[in-house]
């Protein structure tokens, strides 16, 4: 199966794993809030946030390289700020110049591009540990209790059901055209016909996903009517949240508006 | 396989905070509207059919085709979607791929997860919406339309999306907007057409297997005069003010400044207090490191021993 599709909720018996999922949930939003609060270059802020997100990777078990190699996986999108090196205007370090262009690196650009690095960083890292500790399920109920509207959690939940069976179809689709009209090792060299005709095919294979999930959707319809369905989405109540997990939640969060105010203090 | 990047995909700490929580109260009234009418125009078919669509669109996601030098086009689904559903079921769809996408994947952040949504569910669907209608409603119900619309309608939806991310970087301070707008503008350009190419392929496709999926529209006609003014104001808003931003990048600097977008720099504490230095440490910036270090090796020393405490107990369970 494609690598993207795989779920990436790897189950272990952790302390982490444990924390109730709306807990979680509300801790992992806090914390990113938190690191999007921090103002530009609090250094010792970002290193406590990032001490936050890696205690908290070790004590769930996973080894930290894990949670680490995924989160190199959201850097690309630094690329956007780089300008920012540039055109903030302060003290120049570095002048560079690339045939008719000049361009100054100032050390307050620099900074700036360091932190929005540095705090994307530990936000993606909290969002990973919320996704890969917290089954699936778990986060649907998480979703609910924090508002999301009933009918964007029944399709969010039945949209989980079905991904990977239209992941598999989709895969069986790109296994025949590649049986069919072959396969460049050199990603260079194209395969296939014109630029056109592989626009077609891949929109042929498209338009083929959206007709078998269209008649999927129709069977899946007629199952859940003959077992009840009346067009409500009908859930459990949410379990209670139990004392200890009240705790964690009121020092999770206390530790984070501590780091806050320490941000802007020091 | 493909592992493109997604640069539509804003992930965490791009945006300002308050931007972000601008456009959390943009997409909640969008999709709370859109789940009101959903509810009203839509029976309960509808619920399996958002759902499993939602997984086709994600899935469809993996079927790209070489373009040129490595690069490949691919499909985003905003236009498709809402061809095949209407704008309102669209929009939910959307709302929940990019929610997906964004918690389970890493494919954007959960704080800017607001702006994502609107970007590319909620503004996508609106101009794919007033694209696609308009060309029907030229055509007279000829072929052409469909296609043409189609198309058209993916390549808007796309390029609005990206002129959108660059216009709420360059007010979130990330970008200035002579940097992103073009960048963000051209690339996309380029890729709409591939994943136009793509869409024109599917309706193809659905138009002789089972056009009853694509007319379904034309007989069950959805009041949508309210999103196509929408969309359209969107598309037009977008054509005027990126052009204005990118050629006044100042500009949209002072308006952010104004309005407190700005990210917050903090005050250099070498000004705050001119003499304020650590006992034994000279260098302000070394001791702030320092200070951040101590902090970490307290965190690092609580978490060790909570974690030698589970090991003990485990061990004497």
């Amino acid at each position: 199966m494609h690598i993207h599709f795989l779920d990436p909720f790897q189950p272990r018996q952790s302390p982490i794993h444990q924390l109730d999922p709306r807990v979680k949930f509300v801790l992992a939003l806090a914390f990113i809030l938190t690191a999007a609060l921090t103002p530009s270059g609090a250094w010792s802020a970002y290193i406590l946030l990032f001490a936050l997100a890696f205690s908290a990777t070790i004590l769930s078990d996973l080894g930290a390289s894990y949670v680490l190699k995924r989160s190199a996986l959201a850097l690309p999108f630094v690329l956007s700020a780089l300008p920012l090196i540039f055109t903030t205007e302060g003290a120049s370090l570095l002048d560079l110049s690339i045939g008719a262009w000049s361009l100054t690196v100032t050390q307050p650009g620099l900074a700036r591009f360091a932190s929005l690095a540095l705090k994307s960083w530990v936000s993606v890292q909290a969002g990973i540990l919320l996704a890969v500790t917290t089954p699936f399920p778990d986060l649907l109920v998480a979703m609910r209790a924090l508002g999301v509207p009933r009918l964007i959690v029944a399709v969010i939940g039945l949209m989980w059901r079905y991904l990977f069976v239209l992941a598999d179809e989709a895969l069986r689709l790109i296994r025949a055209r590649l049986a069919r009209s072959g396969d460049a090792a050199n990603a260079e060299l194209r395969t296939g016909g014109s630029l056109v005709w592989r626009a077609r095919v891949a929109g042929g294979m498209a338009g083929s996903l959206f007709l078998r999930a269209f008649e999927r959707s129709d069977r899946i319809y007629m199952a859940m009517l003959s077992r009840g369905y009346d067009g409500e989405a009908r859930t459990l109540p949410l379990p209670r949240i139990r004392p200890l997990q009240w705790l964690t939640l009121g020092v999770g969060l206390g530790i984070l508006a501590l780091l806050l105010v320490l941000a802007y203090l020091i | 396989m493909h592992s493109a990047p997604q640069p539509l995909h804003i992930p965490d700490g791009f945006l300002s905070v308050l931007v972000s929580l601008l456009f959390w109260l943009l997409t909640a009234a969008a999709v709370g509207y859109a789940l009101r009418r959903v509810g009203k125009d839509l029976g309960d078919r509808q619920v399996p059919m958002m759902g499993v669509l939602a997984a086709a669109i994600f899935a469809g996601q993996m079927l790209n085709f070489s373009v040129a030098g490595g690069t490949s086009g691919h499909l985003m689904g905003a236009a498709i979607a809402t061809i095949l559903l209407g704008p309102w079921a669209a929009m939910l769809v959307m709302t929940c791929v990019v929610s997906v996408q964004a918690l389970i994947f890493q494919d954007g952040g959960l704080l800017v997860l607001g702006a994502n949504i609107f970007n590319m569910g909620v503004v996508g669907v609106a101009v794919s919406y007033m694209a696609y209608r308009t060309l029907q409603r030229l055509a007279r119900g000829a072929r052409w339309g469909l296609f043409a619309g189609g198309f058209i309608a993916t390549w808007l939806s796309i390029e609005a999306s990206a002129l959108l991310v660059a216009l709420q970087l360059a007010v979130s301070g990330v970008s200035p907007a002579n940097v992103a707008v073009p960048a963000m503008g051209g690339v996309h350009a380029l890729i709409g057409i591939g994943e136009g190419l793509i869409t024109l392929g599917a309706l193809a496709f659905l138009y002789r297997a089972r056009p009853d999926l694509l007319l379904a529209g034309e007989e069950r006609p959805i009041k949508g005069q309210f999103i196509w003014a929408f969309g359209l104001l969107l598309a037009f808003g977008l054509a005027v003010a990126s052009p204005l931003a990118s050629s006044n990048p100042d500009g949209l600097e002072w308006v952010a400044a104004q309005a407190g977008f700005l990210d917050a720099r903090r005050l250099s504490p070498f000004n705050l207090i001119p003499d304020y230095l650590l006992p034994g440490i000279s260098n302000q910036a070394l001791a702030t490191v320092l200070a951040g270090v101590l902090g970490m090796l307290i965190v690092f020393a609580v978490t060790l021993l909570v974690a030698y405490n589970r090991r003990a107990r485990r061990a004497s369970d």
